[in-house]
């Protein structure tokens, strides 16, 4: 009772001052956001024919010249394409895009697109919570798909392109080659014969 | 004397739930934080339908610019020390300590190898001028003098065999650039590697 007579205690006031803080952080989260990059860019892998020898073997083999669908492209968004032996086959021309050459190479591998197509279907109902089991009907789906893609129906398809030509055309092809699920396509350079051919046909055309 | 005090209103708000959101968000940058790379020059990816993400680490990106000019760039700044390293030690280059420090940071580069050390005692902002602007500039890729495959040749060496090679070229650069790059790294047996484009927008 004689303690309390004396002075009083003041409540000390235990609220910190945020505000301070949130401005900082509020700055940092600012100066991150718009510093990274969420969107990874897509990618590509292609495997280009080796100079090495002992690879050389399997690579032609891989790509017999006579079955093998052959596309030129060329400057100026042309593009080219003929089956089977440069010599003896006729240069078609065709255009980029859904009605060009994927029509040519989809009616080429109607078998195997039909293939993917009810792969597509099977596993798009196999959809799992479970990440491990989702894992594994990936891989699966993967391992089927190159099968397919490799399989004997699909046609193997040669790229050739011209100087003239831009790396969009050539990124358009290669992607048409997935659109079309080919899964073996080489890059090539162009041969003469093949400049003298689309020559030709280009004045036949215009007469 | 007025018998009801007004009760005085506190306008302290409570910032804790606050903190504690925005310290989340800043953990979550921070963490999933990968900086954009500064580079000299502005490449416009073609679309692709693909996709296969871009690696995330070891990686060698080769700038194929419009015009044919080409640069290096590694993921890291210790892959791209390496890289440097291994260049001076096959006597292909000479860098001090100092010049050495320097190419550790450089964002990307590209000159020929005669003109790397003057080009690295450069301000930063005149090094980005040279690159964009000196038609000089770039890593010579023709048949005489193939400096992309040395380069290339190092990363390999100095990385190891995870180390994973990406072209990036614009869009518009023409076929005989793509097929001199695609010709040097045939010639050193890299046989495969990545083309680094953009989503497609639309059209499939």
């Amino acid at each position: 009772m004689a303690k309390k007579s004396g002075s009083k205690q003041k409540k000390m006031n235990a609220r910190v001052d945020f505000t301070p803080m949130v401005d900082m952080i509020m700055l940092l989260v600012t100066f991150f956001m718009l510093c990274t990059t969420l969107i990874k860019p897509q990618t590509m892998e292609i495997t280009m024919p080796s100079d090495k020898d002992d690879l050389k073997q399997e690579n032609k083999s891989q790509v017999a010249a006579d079955k093998a669908i052959t596309i030129i492209l060329d400057k100026d968004d042309a593009i080219y394409y003929f089956e089977g032996k440069p010599d003896e086959a006729e240069l078609h021309k065709t255009s980029y895009g859904k009605n060009g050459i994927r029509a040519v190479l989809m009616s080429k591998n109607a078998i195997a697109q039909k293939k993917v197509k009810e792969l597509k279907a099977e596993f798009a109902g196999r959809y799992s919570a479970n990440v491990a089991q989702d894992k594994k009907n990936k891989e699966e789906y993967k391992k089927r798909l190159s099968e397919i893609k490799n399989g004997d129906d699909t046609p193997s398809v040669i790229i050739k392109a011209t100087d003239g030509a831009s790396y969009k055309n050539l990124i358009d092809v290669l992607d048409e080659m997935q659109i079309c699920s080919i899964g073996r396509y080489v890059i090539d350079k162009i041969a003469e014969q093949d400049k003298i051919k689309i020559k030709n046909l280009e004045n036949g055309g215009a007469q | 004397m007025g018998r009801f005090k007004i009760k005085k209103q506190d306008t302290f708000i409570d910032m804790t739930p606050m903190s504690d959101v925005m310290i989340l968000l800043l953990t979550f940058f921070m963490l999933t934080a990968t900086f954009v790379k500064e580079e000299p020059i502005k490449v416009n990816t073609p679309g692709s339908v693909s996709e296969i993400k871009i690696p995330e680490n070891n990686l060698l990106t080769i700038f194929v610019e419009k015009n044919g000019k080409v640069f290096l760039s590694m993921d890291n700044p210790v892959g791209q020390r390496k890289m440097a390293e291994q260049m001076v030690s096959e006597g292909k280059l000479t860098l001090n300590a100092e010049e050495l420090k320097k190419f550790e940071n450089v964002p990307t580069f590209g000159t020929p190898l005669n003109v790397t050390n003057s080009w690295l005692a450069m301000e930063k902002a005149k090094q980005t001028d040279i690159l964009t602007k000196s038609p000089t500039a770039g890593i010579p890729c023709d048949s005489i003098n193939d400096e992309l495959k040395i380069w290339v040749e190092a990363a390999r060496t100095a990385n190891g065999d995870n180390m994973r090679i990406a072209i990036k070229a614009d869009s518009k650069t023409s076929y005989a650039v793509i097929k001199r790059v695609m010709d040097s790294l045939r010639g050193i047996h890299e046989d495969r590697y990545n083309l680094i484009t953009a989503l497609k927008a639309g059209e499939n």
